[in-house]
């Protein structure tokens, strides 16, 4: 189906697909703005940035536009990730106008007052504190502090805790003004429309709200690091996590697809929908040589797409009777084998054939379909995502070999374990 | 443009096809032109009630060794069949039944049958594949028992159901999965596991009628004359008193607390008015007055919300929320107040036609899947609604009132008469 993709003259940037197999809407608006945005002292802002965006206008005053949208009966919600903050509603296809009112409304109009802001500080360390309950997340943060020198990925999307407690209202107005404008957001929208009409509502909606300035960018790209890095966290708990990550590539390098491969083979396919659950991966290499020899429990991969060069990331629950050591022996014995000798083509065709599934199931759901249409355009183009089956389909097994050897050397790697208090060092 | 069909009408007895089998296997099915893939969900009588005492968590774990070798495939084969085609099948266990579920493209459908029906009717339960799950079975308990969330939700359950079957763990302890051998699995699948009230829903990019036979030709001739009748649930003894307890875990940031008690039934007649009633409280805009109360005005938590479970039995209506261990009296003060006003006052005209609209809105977008229509299936059958449900379903939102609600709340939670259960770090003194 094709999609009508145009921009307005104050920068904002449109892409519509009109899906008429049910009468929904799935509208969507994209911020060009993520943690990798936030210099030190500053993480964690565009996170409360959008939480700060249910907090009202003067059109839509707090407690008002949720009820607003939950009345006709819309399926909504808002996340920040590393590169980008979304908002989107999905409604019966004859209330969207709503949804397309209030995304105009509150992209430039927040009204960020002081006790709303007070208020949110304790909500926002409390979901910090939610995180921290959970080990995966203390050993998350540390890898990732390690990972980077000076790139902003190199903080959680939530912030750090010393940020959360002195960042001003001031500093959460300042970066909503700052990213928050039309040429740097993207409007998406799948469904039940016609798209020539649904464009000339956009235009209405935001024709008058004028472009600001380019955003300044912190995010400098950063040399690969020259030796592993390991880190230790410690907790509560019985239960040993490794983690190893490393450094990627970005969405649009031409490796990517070959390291997606990799992945596939490695820890079971990742799966990029956000509303559509993935497959098992009982087959896949990590899991043989790990859960079903006994040195873990459970093992996972991911593979993300964005802007700068972030992590691939493989985690393993251990098993308890198990030493870390032998368990990173084993990883590292799987790598390697990925790296001296190409897979055969078959598990190739495997892991298109995966693929090919999960964008099957994906495309079941039209705020799926809606979140991809903004989403590719974040780190590349929707073309991106339409070209995705393909570019999978051309990896060789040598392309393979090749990203194993490129990407997952040692040498550029975190390498954390989760350590339980009380329990004896299992290295 | 291409030439979708719109498929707008909501799923009803014009559309759905439904069979029983000759060994009284329920089939449901309906047909979404749409789809390129296909959702198979079902159930069977084979829930935790059945689980001894001193073998809790037996039907869960006896569902997850169901795919870990079958008399025709070891588990190399079972996954090999499903991943290599993108496929991906399961199952899992709860208090009153197993169920299971899995998708695929729709030409691969055969493939997701042969895989349920080898692990309904031939399971293995190989020593060696049990010695591994057991291990994962455990740790998973040994991350239960670091999460406030779970032993908040567990606290609450020993606090309101006492002898009641629902105070016991699904997933069992560590002493039960420990003492569960391969032998137990095989003698519980024996006993336990057959067609009796088992049902089955397929939807997706196959025509009713085909899958229909697909399902018949899997499992017709499946039976089992030892297959146990699913133990009758007994009465549950309401609470006299507000009870409370706090379990600590060392080393936490976040306590995390849970306040109700029992609710009605999904079959009880005040469920209706009961579930628009929580909508009200805890669920409707950010999450009721609850989530006004609790997070917007006094910023006390990242989360609240009240639930209602429903259910076959008495399932619990709590509200919950994650707070910073020193504000965990506060939030549970403003909790109570609000079940109290919830629960002494009628809610407003405004609240009521709000979650009304809010529920009949919200239905066609939970039918956009195959998932969600075949839940939608299973659920008419399992609660006996009547096929033509969510086409009726507005009217019957609309026919409760203000009077239906404030009665339902003030029937099951008599403030006085409530658990809280806590889970979170050691108390500054």
């Amino acid at each position: 189906m094709d999609v009508l993709k145009t921009t307005l003259s104050n920068g904002l940037s449109i892409l519509l697909k009109e899906i008429h197999t049910t009468p929904i809407i799935s509208h969507w608006l994209w911020v060009r703005v993520g943690s990798r945005d936030e210099p030190d002292g500053l993480t964690g802002a565009s996170h409360w940035v959008e939480h700060m965006q249910f907090k009202g206008t003067e059109q839509f005053p707090a407690g008002q536009l949720d009820k607003d949208i939950s009345r006709d009966g819309g399926f909504w919600n808002a996340m920040t990730y590393i590169d980008w903050t979304a908002y989107f509603e999905t409604m019966p296809a004859e209330k969207i106008d709503l949804g397309l009112r209030l995304e105009a409304d509150r992209l430039v109009n927040s009204n960020f007052e002081s006790d709303e802001v007070a208020s949110e500080r304790t909500v926002i360390i409390s979901e910090r504190q939610g995180h921290e309950n959970n080990p995966v997340f203390r050993l998350d943060e540390d890898v990732q502090e390690a990972a980077f020198d000076q790139h902003p990925y190199k903080h959680e999307v939530i912030g750090r805790m010393r940020d959360l407690e002195s960042m001003s209202r001031d500093d959460l107005f300042n970066h909503y003004k700052h990213f928050y404008a039309p040429n740097n957001a993207i409007l998406a929208m799948a469904g039940d429309f016609d798209s020539e009409k649904m464009l000339e509502r956009i235009r209405e909606l935001y024709g008058d709200i004028p472009a600001g300035p380019a955003p300044q960018r912190v995010a400098q790209p950063e040399p690969l690091p020259e030796s592993e890095r390991r880190v230790v966290t410690q907790g509560p708990g019985e239960t040993v996590f490794i983690k190893a990550a490393y450094r990627a590539l970005d969405a649009r390098d031409a490796d990517f697809f070959a390291l997606s491969v990799a992945d596939s083979l490695l820890a079971g396919p990742s799966n990029l929908n956000i509303f559509s659950g993935g497959l098992s991966n009982k087959t896949s290499r990590l899991y043989q040589s790990l859960v079903e020899k006994e040195l873990a429990v459970g093992v996972s991969g991911g593979l993300q797409a964005t802007i700068d060069p972030f992590l691939y990331d493989i985690t393993i629950v251990m098993h308890p009777e198990r030493k870390a050591e032998e368990v990173i022996a084993a990883l590292d014995g799987e790598i390697a084998r990925l790296q001296d000798s190409p897979p055969k083509p078959e598990e190739l065709a495997r892991a298109v054939k995966q693929s090919q599934a999960l964008f099957a199931y994906g495309s079941e759901s039209i705020t799926n379909q809606a979140f991809w249409l903004g989403f590719a355009e974040i780190f590349d183009e929707y073309a991106w995502f339409e070209n995705y089956l393909q570019r999978l389909a051309e990896v060789t097994p040598d392309d393979v070999q090749r990203a194993a050897q490129r990407y997952l050397s040692p040498q550029t790697r975190v390498l954390g374990v989760y350590q339980p208090n009380g329990k004896a060092e299992a290295a | 443009m291409s030439a979708a069909r719109k498929s707008s009408s909501i799923p009803g007895s014009d559309d759905i096809t439904r069979v029983e089998l000759a060994n009284g296997i329920v089939v449901l099915a309906r047909h979404n032109p749409n789809s390129l893939a296909v959702t198979l969900r079902g159930y069977l009588q084979a829930g935790s009630l059945f689980d001894p005492d001193d073998k809790l968590g037996l039907a869960d774990f006896t569902a997850d060794a169901l795919m870990h070798g079958t008399a025709k495939r070891n588990f190399q084969e079972i996954y090999n069949a499903l991943e290599s085609i993108g496929a991906s099948f399961g199952f899992n266990s709860g208090t009153h039944t197993t169920s299971f579920g899995g998708k695929a493209l729709a030409e691969d459908l055969p493939l997701l049958l042969d895989i349920l029906n080898e692990g309904l009717r031939t399971p293995s339960f190989p020593a060696e594949q049990v010695k591994k799950l057991r291990a994962q079975l455990l740790t998973g308990l040994a991350l239960r028992a670091q999460d406030t969330r779970d032993m908040a939700a567990m606290v609450f359950d020993e606090l309101v159901y006492r002898e009641h079957p629902y105070s016991r763990p699904d997933d069992g302890t560590v002493e039960t999965i420990g003492a569960i051998l391969s032998d137990d699995l095989a003698d519980f699948h024996r006993q336990v596991y057959g067609p009796r009230g088992m049902v089955i829903a397929v939807a997706g990019g196959i025509p009713a009628e085909q899958a229909v036979e697909q399902v018949r030709a899997a499992l017709e001739d499946w039976a089992n004359p030892e297959q146990a009748a699913p133990p009758e649930l007994p009465a549950w003894q309401p609470l006299e008193e507000r009870v409370s307890k706090r379990h600590v875990i060392p080393g936490m940031s976040q306590s995390d607390l849970v306040v109700g008690t029992a609710g009605p039934s999904r079959l009880s007649p005040d469920f209706m008015a009961a579930n628009l009633g929580n909508s009200v409280l805890g669920r409707f805009g950010l999450m009721g007055r609850i989530g006004d109360a609790v997070r917007e005005k006094a910023g006390l938590a990242y989360y609240a919300y009240s639930g209602l479970g429903g259910g076959l039995g008495p399932g619990a209506w709590d509200v919950a929320a994650g707070v910073n261990p020193a504000n965990e009296q506060k939030a549970t003060e403003l909790i109570f107040q609000e079940i109290t006003r919830f629960t002494s006052e009628l809610v407003s005209e405004e609240e009521l036609s709000d979650s009304q609209s809010n529920f009949i809105g919200s239905m066609p977008l939970s039918l956009e899947s195959n998932g969600g229509v075949a839940d939608a299936m299973l659920n008419m059958e399992r609660y006996g609604l009547g096929l033509d449900y969510y086409r009726e379903y507005p009217a019957r939102i609309r026919a409760v009132t203000r009077e239906q609600v404030l009665e339902a709340a003030a029937r099951y939670l008599q403030p006085d008469k409530l658990a809280v259960a806590i889970a979170g770090p050691p108390l500054e003194p």
